[in-house]
């Protein structure tokens, strides 16, 4: 089977809410190293886009990029057509949200925690809103809980609550289930399937499980060495093996 | 018997060594022979600092020399020159900054702007209020010590801060994730340097007069005033100190923001 090139695929789709054209990654001398070579792709709203690659492939370099945590060296990556240099860097994390890892909660209740980022910009939930949130995550009656208190599956919960909170357009999920026990993980994973889909949240989850990808993704893109080698929907993608794949 | 030792050695020093310049390098060498055991000693621990204590010393000791020689000449002239040897150590201060916080970009003028504001404004409403005698003697040693301590206190704050930033990169990085600033981001590890760097200087003046009698009253009482007097002033100079330090780090805690993000808000200390 062969796959249309990332560009040709691109020009097929004019209803992106998230376009990465070109984008690479170069650290600057004395490091001096490719992390991310000319890597293009889209994603539609509601869309859940699974990168693939082993470690070091580049994969959470380009969500850092998604949410410029860090910057392109070149190309660009649009947010509804629009460059995301011309958006200020505070207003743009807000519209694409970010689940490390790890929860790296903030010290504080759980009710602190979730209002963390619209207190940003000067917004105050209402303590019925959090706990509807909270409801929803399966910590109803946590809010005034203490983080430190919270176990690894509830403080996932927390930051995914936290990052929801902000009411993105796209979520980047970095690995979000691998810091968690087999059962946590299935619990999380479904707990943000149903909100992906209940939001009609644009996704880009970064794992290197490829069940995983294919128990969540629409399209799969897979990196090696920082370079793209393949895009495309996920069950096209998931089913060959590595030998067998190769653009038109 | 303690006291008869002591005299004794005095008298051999004395004939050993007639004239003070000879008698004053004697004591030099003991006093690095000492610190020399120590490191030995020290070196048992698993700690190896041999390598680096002598040439410090060298280094301090040279420098010291100068200062002497420069002092000799500077009492004798104009009082500008004083001024002119404050913003001389001001200079040192930042460049020995600059040396500690080596991952923090352009340090070297964050030291010196915040050096400059704290220990300066200080120094000068000090002297303005006549507190400070607008004196060579009493100005250059006295700035020294301010600028000392303010070098000390920014050294301190800014090892702490590149701390912790480096063990807490994931709580920054998800703070700025979730659209806060980079002074939002950072607070909670400010605060945390900041109350660190100012906890030696506090001490010094909690404890004063009960664990250490500082160099300036003793000095005073040596050359014949009163103790009250000398006590009183210290309190000042130490006070002081503490002043000029703590604003230099405030406005180290202002500048150093935007040498640890981009303009992008990007953390540039991972």
């Amino acid at each position: 089977m062969k796959f249309p090139t990332p560009t040709t695929y691109l020009m097929e789709c004019k209803d992106y809410l998230m376009e990465c054209k070109e984008v690479s990654r170069e650290l600057a001398p004395p490091a001096q190293k490719l992390l991310l070579d000319r890597v293009n792709f889209g994603l539609k709203k509601g869309e859940v886009l699974a990168v693939l690659g082993a470690s070091g492939a580049g994969k959470s370099t380009l969500l850092r990029l998604l949410n410029r945590l860090d910057e392109p060296t070149e190309g660009s990556i649009l947010l509804s057509g629009e460059d995301y240099r011309t958006i200020a860097p505070r207003s743009l994390r807000r519209r694409v949200g970010m689940i490390m890892q790890r929860a790296y909660l903030f010290p504080g209740t759980v009710a602190e925690n979730v209002c963390f980022g619209p207190l940003q910009h000067g917004l105050t939930i209402p303590e019925a809103e959090i706990e509807v949130l909270l409801e929803q995550v399966g910590l109803a009656g946590y809010m005034e809980r203490d983080v430190a208190t919270l176990s690894g599956g509830e403080a996932q919960r927390v930051a995914i609550t936290r990052a929801l909170a902000n009411g993105p357009e796209v979520l980047l999920l970095d690995e979000p289930t691998s810091a968690l026990d087999e059962l946590t993980k299935q619990s999380v994973e479904t707990l943000l399937e149903s909100l992906m889909r209940q939001r009609e949240l644009a996704c880009v989850w970064v794992t290197h499980d490829e069940a995983q990808a294919a128990r969540m993704a629409d399209s799969v893109l897979r990196l090696e060495a920082g370079r793209l080698t393949v895009f495309g929907p996920a069950a096209d993608v998931l089913r060959y093996r590595e030998g067998d794949l190769g653009y038109a | 018997m303690c006291c008869d030792t002591g005299k004794v050695t005095w008298a051999m020093l004395d004939q050993l060594f007639p004239s003070q310049l000879g008698r004053g390098v004697a004591e030099c060498v003991a006093a690095a022979l000492l610190s020399f055991f120590i490191l030995l000693l020290i070196k048992r621990r698993g700690v190896n600092l041999l390598g680096e204590l002598p040439l410090a010393q060298l280094r301090g000791l040279v420098q010291i020399l100068i200062v002497g020689a420069v002092l000799t000449w500077m009492l004798r002239g104009p009082r500008w020159t004083s001024l002119l040897a404050l913003l001389g150590m001001m200079l040192a201060a930042a460049s020995i900054v600059r040396r500690r916080a080596q991952s923090i970009p352009r340090a070297f003028t964050l030291a010196l702007i915040s050096i400059f504001v704290g220990a300066g404004s200080v120094l000068s409403g000090l002297i303005f209020l006549g507190v400070i005698p607008l004196k060579v003697a009493m100005l250059v040693p006295v700035g020294s010590m301010v600028i000392a301590q303010t070098m000390n206190m920014q050294s301190i704050f800014l090892d702490r801060l590149r701390g912790e930033v480096a063990s807490h990169v994931g709580e920054i990085e998800s703070a700025l994730a979730l659209g806060a600033s980079p002074d939002v981001a950072l607070g909670r590890y400010l605060r945390a340097a900041y109350r660190a760097s100012l906890i030696p200087s506090l001490d010094n003046v909690r404890s004063l007069g009960i664990v250490w009698i500082p160099g300036i009253m003793a000095g005073m009482v040596l050359s014949g005033a009163s103790p009250i007097y000398a006590a009183l002033y210290q309190f000042v100079v130490l006070t002081t100190i503490f002043s000029a330090a703590a604003l230099t780090c405030l406005v180290s805690s202002y500048l150093v923001t935007k040498r640890v993000f981009t303009v992008n808000e990007q953390l540039l200390l991972r």
